[in-house]
């Protein structure tokens, strides 16, 4: 059996040195297949005795097993090997940058309608949307702005013609919901307003988002409440002080201002605040009975309050907005800035 | 309204600093706009008087001046072009601080010494005025210090005052707010009555007693109306923004500023025996006396005498009326004109003036006596003069009724969120002037002082109540309200996530004015004839649009202006047609131009095309349930050969998209690769709650089919008549090519279909799909002509 040793060890050496998955297979034919050099000595055993065979024989299979798991390691080595080279081979630059579209955005506008929406709507107050050409009525009659009243000259209205208006706030569709829907009501209003003013601090066309709600139990100091949290959410700042000032609306009685202290320079006075360290912010009060009583609403049952947020205001002083004129623009530098 | 800080406390002198007490007026609803000091900060100036100026030996502009302070006389080189001998005028002396920390010492001017330097008013910060030295009024004591002369620590207040607050716009009216809030008394000036020295009176007819329900006039005979307004008069007035003008005037005006009650004064010698207070007639017209002559509307009311309208009432006076330094005799009125007819009339003859806007908001209607007999007293202190008895016509009936005004306290407590004790509403009501009646327990009669216009229901009452103990005392409350949840229709899209949609896409949001320019407007949209601005900001603004589409034309090219040439814009809101009725239509827009991709190592650099704004459209209405078709259409603007109508299932009309027309683009200074979309934004949220279908279990088949048609044959027609030979089975069609060139027949194309059949039930046979295939192909044959490609 000296021949097996010989042919063992030279396959060993053969598989051990082959350069590839082909130079194993090709070894394996030469030793193991059919026609190979071990099989042939598996034919050979017919020359020997009965005695001597079956033992010869076993070392012979050993061989074979032993080399047919050679040959496996090695062919797994070489795909193992194949593939990592072809990997190698495909390697890109993933610095480059990716294949992308461009994602848009919201205008600062919109962004800022939607955040307040969302206040409100979280606390069940319900979206109305109205029209933007609105007749004398619903802008003015029906909030007690009769015509000649002095704060008509508050209002800069665009006219259409003797009966129509470019609305000058969202209050018309509180009015039309107040004749239409039973309170309890808790609404708010935003859209497109219009006053026929135009400068460095006034838009011509600009944004409200105005609120009203009525029921039994609505009290000023429910409205103060209500405003004082939402701006301290809208800000995300806790402490931030806002305070109330009498004023004067037709449409609510009484009427306040709402200033917020400077949320530039939190109240030790700047450019922003005119150095006064406050900020005004928005309109609000307890809606008028005679408002009531023109859309058919009990005054002794119920009370209510509204309020208006500039929204062009909000944004601005939310963003750092130096310019309201930018938000008409619509040059891409500014909107992009909001994505 | 502004006044002056030190007037108003004379009145009320509350114990509050500056800040403090603008800070109190603020909130309690008389906004202050500013507070500004009346001069700078300045000592050591006093009044001086030059004794002598001479030419300066060395310099043609200077002069050297010998002034007399009193006690002594020192020598000032002074470059002033009024420096002359004999005037008075401010002199701040050695070791005087002058404001900006300005320190006075002793120089050599070419040579020459000077003790200290006249001043302009400007130096001081008094008044803009820098042409040459503050001239002081012949009788300023030399010597004594200019800050007290002038009485110069003073701050001027402004207030913006809100137009239910007519009683403010006076120093009395706000005198009282402040004593109500501070809880202390007024010390008002003593107003009596002036000895009647003549018996001279000019009679006074009222012949609209609805309009002009109390008159009140006087005659004072003998003024000398060449006497100066005294310093302080004049000073308070200047401060109140109010220029002095002659003595007269100047005292109507003061007498308005002190009281809230507009006067008039007329030179007696130009009026024809009375006065008549009536409506303009029919074609009458007047000088008013700003020299500009007027058509008087039927219903204005004037002042007239017997032969001539002398006055707008109320708003201004006329032309050859007026006083002057000639007048001998002047008669004054006040009088109580009604705010209601008044409204608005101002503003009818583009006025505005002092007078009118007090009287639209509302006058004290008992005021008039007491006003003309405090003009009357401050008048004969500086002109001298022998004043007739008042004349005095009043139709009670006219003048307003007095408010009287329930309250409850459970009202009080409903309304503001917390209760008053009863003696505090007392308290309160009584310090503002109301009379204030317990009827029982928690209820009470209020009735308004006559100064109060905004006085008609109990809720101005509770407001009064709120603003004096001070809204920010009003204990805050958290909202408690039902819980209900709201409806959410499913079968609606909100519009928050078609933004989204289109902002993954690349889409970003613009906000474009709703009025744009006519020229522009009718460029895209000549038929329709916009709804007009009565009163436009400008005229390039004037119209309201009738499409999205050219605001956002417009952005895109201040974009593309801008180096910005690749850009995806999108709006959404109104556009307004006028029709039977006017349409306000919700609509969505979207508009692009560049390149296809962003520039990058990958990309190609194709421009947009038609097919890339299509299938934007095509993506948001895939989210609806509609069923939507193309139609080729022409629209002005758009390009003749790319552009169509979008239809819904009925066939109606719901959008545009196309390429901007050549002019248009040209026009605006965009790339010719532009487009355009528009739709209704119903069209786009509407949707349909999904209802699942049975998936099928079985396999699909493909088959694909090149066909030649004619060019004119539109895709559309193609794959309608596939559809509908294909039977059934057909689950999915798609066209994968669309080839014209070598091996297609000029004036033809070649369209390659992709079919893909499915059963929900079973697996089709070949043959099956082969019978299927066959009448497609049968019946593009005879319906469209079209030939199977070889």
């Amino acid at each position: 059996m000296e021949s097996l040793e010989v042919l063992k060890a030279e396959a060993v050496k053969l598989i051990s040195e082959a350069a590839d998955t082909q130079a194993l297979e090709q070894l394996r034919v030469d030793y193991l297949g059919k026609k190979g050099k071990l099989t042939g000595l598996l034919k050979g055993l017919g020359q020997l005795s009965p005695e001597e065979r079956p033992k010869a024989g076993a070392l012979i299979n050993e061989v074979k097993q032993e080399l047919q798991l050679l040959i496996n390691d090695r062919r797994q080595a070489a795909d193992r090997a194949a593939l990592a080279a072809k990997l190698a081979a495909e390697k890109v630059d993933v610095t480059l940058p990716g294949r992308r579209v461009d994602i848009g955005g919201l205008h600062p506008i919109t962004r800022t309608i939607e955040r307040v929406q969302q206040f409100f709507e979280g606390i069940g107050f319900q979206v109305m949307e109205g029209p933007e050409i609105e007749d004398d009525y619903h802008n003015f009659e029906a909030l007690n702005i009769p015509a000649h009243h002095p704060a008509r000259a508050m209002h800069d209205t665009f006219y259409i013609d003797d009966t129509h208006v470019l609305r000058t706030h969202t209050s018309g569709v509180q009015v039309r919901t107040m004749e239409n829907h039973e309170p309890p009501l808790r609404i708010i209003c935003p859209g497109r307003v219009y006053r026929c003013d135009s400068d460095l601090t006034h838009s011509p066309m600009f944004h409200q988002v105005e609120g009203l709600l009525i029921d039994e139990r609505a009290s000023f100091g429910d409205l103060k409440g209500l405003l004082e949290e939402f701006l301290q959410v809208f800000f995300e700042r806790d402490d931030l002080a806002v305070r109330f000032r009498p004023s004067y609306f037709p449409f609510t009685e009484p009427s306040a201002e709402v200033d917020i202290q400077c949320v530039k320079c939190s109240g030790e006075g700047c450019r922003v605040c005119s150095h006064t360290g406050w900020l005004e912010i928005l309109g609000c009060g307890m809606v008028n009975p005679k408002v009531f009583a023109m859309s058919g609403i009990d005054t002794e049952k119920y009370t209510g309050y509204a309020f208006g947020l500039g929204v062009e205001r909000l944004a601005m002083l939310r963003y750092g907005i130096g310019d309201l004129r930018l938000n008409f623009d619509n040059d891409l530098r500014f909107l992009r800035q909001f994505v | 309204m502004i006044i002056s800080e030190q007037w108003l406390r004379s009145w009320v002198n509350p114990n509050l600093s500056t800040d403090e007490l603008a800070h109190q007026l603020t909130m309690a609803g008389l906004e202050v706009d500013a507070v500004q000091p009346v001069a700078g900060a300045f000592s050591g100036v006093v009044v001086a008087e030059i004794v002598t100026a001479e030419q300066h030996p060395d310099a043609d502009k200077l002069r050297v001046c010998t002034v007399s302070v009193g006690d002594e006389t020192v020598q000032i080189v002074c470059g002033a072009p009024n420096a002359r001998a004999g005037l008075k005028a401010p002199l701040a002396q050695v070791g005087a601080v002058l404001p900006g920390n300005f320190k006075i010492k002793k120089a050599k001017l070419r040579g020459v010494e000077s003790q200290g330097m006249l001043c302009a008013a400007a130096e001081l910060e008094i008044s803009e005025d820098n042409d040459g030295l503050m001239e002081l009024p012949a009788d300023a004591p030399v010597g004594q210090c200019l800050r007290e002369y002038l009485d110069l620590d003073d701050s001027t207040i402004e207030i913006g005052l809100t137009p239910n607050r007519a009683d403010c716009l006076s120093i009395a009216g706000i005198a009282r707010d402040v004593a109500a809030l501070n809880n202390i008394s007024l010390c008002r000036p003593e107003i009596g009555d002036v000895p009647v020295a003549s018996e001279r009176v000019f009679p006074v007819t009222v012949e609209a007693p609805f309009k002009c329900p109390r008159y009140v006039g006087r005659v004072i005979e003998n003024v000398d109306l060449t006497r100066p307004t005294p310093l302080h008069m004049v000073e308070r007035l200047r401060r109140a923004g109010i220029r002095s003008i002659d003595p007269v005037v100047d005292v109507t005006n003061y007498v308005m500023l002190e009281l809230g009650q507009p006067l008039h004064a007329f030179d007696l010698g130009t009026l024809e025996n009375g006065i008549v207070v009536r409506e303009a007639r029919p074609g009458e017209t007047m000088i008013l006396l700003d020299g500009s002559e007027i058509n008087l509307q039927e219903g204005s009311l004037l002042i007239a005498d017997h032969s001539r309208p002398l006055a707008l009432a109320g708003i201004m006076g006329g032309e050859n009326s007026g006083v002057s330094a000639a007048t001998k005799h002047v008669f004054l009125e006040s009088a109580f004109f009604a705010a209601e007819p008044m409204a608005g009339r101002a503003r009818s003859y583009g006025l505005h003036t002092d007078a009118s806007h007090r009287y639209e908001r509302g006058v004290d209607w008992r005021l008039q006596s007491v006003a003309i007999e405090r003009a009357t007293q401050l008048l004969l202190e500086i002109v001298g003069g022998d004043a007739g008895p008042l004349t005095e016509v009043v139709d009670e009936s006219s003048l307003p009724p007095v408010p009287v005004l329930p309250l409850r306290a459970q009202r009080i407590e409903r309304l503001l969120g917390f209760s008053f004790e009863d003696a505090a509403v007392e308290s309160i009501l009584e310090r503002l002037g109301f009379r204030v009646e317990q009827v029982s327990q928690g209820e009470w009669r209020c009735e308004a002082p006559s100064w109060r216009f905004d006085m008609s229901q109990e809720v101005d009452l509770i407001e009064e109540l709120a603003r004096v103990h001070g809204y920010d005392n009003v204990p805050t409350r958290r909202i408690e309200a039902e819980l209900a949840m709201r409806e959410q229709r499913e079968d609606t899209r909100p519009l928050t996530r078609i933004r989204q949609q289109l902002i993954g896409r690349g889409f970003q949001e613009a906000i474009t004015f709703s009025f744009v320019s006519p020229e522009l407007q009718s460029s895209f949209d000549p038929d329709c004839a916009p709804v007009a601005l009565r009163n436009p900001i400008s005229a390039d603004l004037s119209v309201m649009r009738t499409s999205l589409i050219p605001g956002l034309a417009a952005a895109l090219a201040h974009n593309v202006k801008r180096q910005n040439p690749r850009l995806r814009i999108f709006e959404t809101g109104a556009r307004f047609i006028q029709a039977e009725d006017l349409r306000q239509e919700p609509m969505l827009a979207m508009a692009m131009t560049g390149a296809r991709d962003r520039e990058a190592w990958c990309a190609s650099d194709e421009r947009f095309d038609f097919y890339d704004m299509k299938g934007e459209v095509e993506q948001l209405l895939a989210g609806t349930s509609g069923n939507f078709s193309f139609k080729p259409a022409l629209r002005p603007g758009l390009h003749d050969g790319q552009t169509a109508e979008i239809l819904d299932a009925h066939g109606s009309c719901v959008g545009v998209l196309g390429a901007l027309h050549p002019s248009i683009t040209e026009s605006l200074g965009l790339p010719a690769s532009t487009y355009v979309a528009e739709l209704s934004l119903a069209a786009v949220t509407k949707a349909v709650l999904p209802a699942y279908e049975e998936i099928s279990r079985f396999p699909e088949s493909r088959r694909d089919l090149a066909v030649v048609v004619s060019d004119d044959v539109s895709a559309a027609e193609v794959l309608n008549v596939v559809r509908g030979a294909a039977g059934d089975g057909l689950e999915s069609l798609r066209i994968f090519d669309v080839y014209k060139g070598q091996g297609v027949a000029e004036g033809a194309k070649s369209l390659a279909l992709g079919l893909t059949f499915r059963d929900r039930s079973r697996t089709l046979d070949d043959a099956e799909i082969a019978a299927a295939m066959s009448q497609v192909v049968d019946s593009l044959k005879e319906k469209l002509s079209a030939e199977l490609r070889s």
